[in-house]
């Protein structure tokens, strides 16, 4: 099986008439049909509706009708986005079966630009997790290494991309659920700012950090994808109204060589220290090193709070989830226990059957956080500490225009490895988690491979809406290099 | 500050987020939920006196919309994933003693 062009170049010939679509979607099917039972990333194929979008698709082809800018292009969106085609289950027991009435914001903006959807993927259960070993149904591998996990929690969407199934997925990002599985499966990962894409539709973990965002091959495809999930929707009162810039047209090399020169890399000092694997910290040092040669400058910055920013995290995104997560109660959707004795029993024996170990701990741990004579002392106390991080970073963008850095701190590790203490999977979002907290965006792209073979993930961090200068700088350096050129399997 | 988990507390905690655990899970989370509580208390080491605690990273406030009755889910649809349902209404155990 070939690996698939870019969505970029899939759409381009769809709209030209130079492919089909149909053509290009049974192309997909047929690649997952080869080797989607080893590496589960999917939960559900939803083949039949994707065939009929692809046909109408082409239907508006011949008939000179206008298509969008993805017109054709295959995709795979990460199963805690709603869709009305298929299930939504969030990889978790509790919603096994659950048919969306609605589809999400980012997924309708998808199909109306062309795209044409698979399938929904694997993820850790609500999106808890860096390894999708968390999933209430199955664990997804890593393409590079069936023996390792994708990372996670969308790691389903960056297996599909990193096998070639689909040149671009959704995922989501709490704490770097996009970025993290990303750099496991050296592919592109954006989380776009706080309130640049709509969370209509997303199914809500820790509200005041959850962004939907493009998994894909390359820079550009990311691009394209952003451009279209991108915009202010009534919907969602936390997206912003703010115009949506031509983030593609600002990747063709005129733009690109007017930022090369003079850039400004922030390299803090917190993103080298102790636990970084030594091949990592090599492949993300060179990285610096091409950004030099591209007539960039490195810039010493410091984030004094990147050690203290997963305390805040785990208080913060637990206490939301805690929240969000009641409306489980086997009342109006959703798996129900099925003799209940009264209807408190209705609520706790349906939570206690339905959800998996890790969701009932952050549940557990968010309840603590907030509950009386404790909301202070932690809740609030990390929500202070958030805005220190915030503000670490708006001092760091007075001195730089990005901040790289590693994704993660390790390359994939093997699946159990580390689902016996949760703290120590927590401690590998160390980079992540601050870019959520701070709202800020963040891209991860692949910078390397250890001598194992395995992806190594370089992590661009930009100030608020700062996403064309992140796609650039990302850009120029993909395109100085061959990394993004290699695939699994 | 020694014992804040301890397994009556995690009974309590489970109680308020309607989670009915077994003896080995309240267990198995006393000991998780004490060390995770005790690597967040590392926080108490960052002063933050007179800051302000921030709940959303992008300044948005007072987000309105026209007064404007616009269709809702219709009742058959949001019924459709119902795991028990009575007429248009969606069916659970009684709540109130007969009589009470």
């Amino acid at each position: 099986m070939s690996t698939p062009d870019t969505a970029a170049t899939i759409a381009a010939e769809v709209a030209a008439g130079r492919r089909r679509a149909e053509e290009v979607c049974r192309a997909a099917l047929g690649r997952i049909a080869a080797r989607n039972g080893e590496l589960k990333a999917f939960l559900e194929l939803t083949a039949e509706h994707a065939l009929e979008r692809a046909v109408a698709i082409d239907r508006d082809v011949v008939a000179g009708r206008p298509v969008g800018p993805l017109a054709g292009v295959p995709v795979a969106v990460k199963d805690n986005l709603c869709t009305t085609f298929g299930h939504t289950t969030c990889g978790s027991r509790i919603l096994a079966g659950y048919v969306s009435p609605y589809s999400a914001t980012a997924v309708e903006r998808l199909e109306a630009a062309g795209a044409v959807i698979v399938g929904k993927t694997n993820l850790d259960e609500f999106a808890m997790g860096s390894s999708t070993e968390n999933s209430g149904y199955f664990p997804t591998r890593n393409p590079w290494d069936p023996e390792r996990v994708p990372g996670g929690s969308s790691g389903g969407s960056a297996a599909a991309v990193a096998a070639g199934f689909v040149p671009a997925a959704l995922g989501s990002d709490t704490g770097g659920s996009i970025r993290q599985p990303a750099a496991l499966c050296g592919v592109v990962g954006l989380k776009p700012t706080y309130g640049r894409v709509s969370r209509y539709g997303l199914v809500a973990y820790g509200s005041s950090l959850d962004q939907v965002g493009p998994l894909a091959g390359t820079v550009t495809d990311a691009a394209l994808l952003l451009a279209v999930l991108s915009g202010r929707d009534p919907r969602d009162s936390t997206s912003v109204d703010q115009a949506v810039p031509d983030y593609r047209g600002a990747l063709r090399d005129a733009p690109l060589a007017a930022v090369a020169h003079g850039l400004r890399i922030g390299v803090p000092a917190e993103y080298f220290g102790a636990g970084l694997d030594a091949e990592t910290e090599g492949a993300v040092r060179s990285a610096l090193r091409v950004f030099e040669q591209l007539g960039a400058t490195l810039v010493d910055v410091t984030l004094p709070r990147t050690p203290q920013a997963i305390a805040a995290y785990y208080l913060v995104a637990t206490a939301e989830a805690s929240g969000n997560l009641a409306r489980y109660d086997g009342v109006h959707y959703g798996y129900r226990t099925p003799h209940p004795a009264d209807i408190e029993d209705l609520y706790s024996a349906t939570r206690a059957e339905g959800f998996g170990p890790e969701v009932k701990r952050r549940i557990m741990l968010g309840t603590f956080a907030l509950s009386a004579g404790y909301y202070d002392r932690y809740y609030n106390k990390a929500l202070r500490v958030r805005r220190l991080i915030q503000e670490d970073f708006t001092a760091a963008f007075d001195h730089c225009d990005v901040v790289a850095g590693p994704t993660s701190p390790t390359p994939a590790f093997r699946l159990g490895e580390r689902t016996a203490d949760p703290l120590q999977m927590y401690l590998a979002d160390v980079y992540t988690i601050s870019a959520n907290l701070a709202g800020i965006p963040a891209i991860s792209l692949p910078c390397g491979f250890t001598r194992a073979g395995l992806p190594i993930g370089l992590q661009l961090q930009g100030p608020l809406f700062g996403e064309t200068l992140l796609l650039q700088a990302a850009r120029l350096y993909e395109r100085a290099t061959d990394w993004h050129t290699r695939r699994a399997g | 500050m020694a014992g804040e988990i301890d397994a009556e507390r995690v009974r309590q905690i489970a109680r308020l987020a309607r989670l009915r655990l077994s003896d080995d899970e309240v267990m198995l989370f006393t000991g998780q939920l004490g060390a995770l509580v005790e690597y967040v208390r590392q926080l108490d080491a960052v002063p933050t006196d007179g800051v302000e605690p921030l709940a959303h990273p992008v300044p948005v406030a007072n987000v309105l919309r026209d007064d404007r009755p616009t269709p809702t889910l219709d009742t058959e649809v949001a019924l459709r994933n119902a795991p028990q349902r009575e007429g248009p209404l969606f069916r659970v155990p009684r709540v109130l003693d007969q009589g009470a």
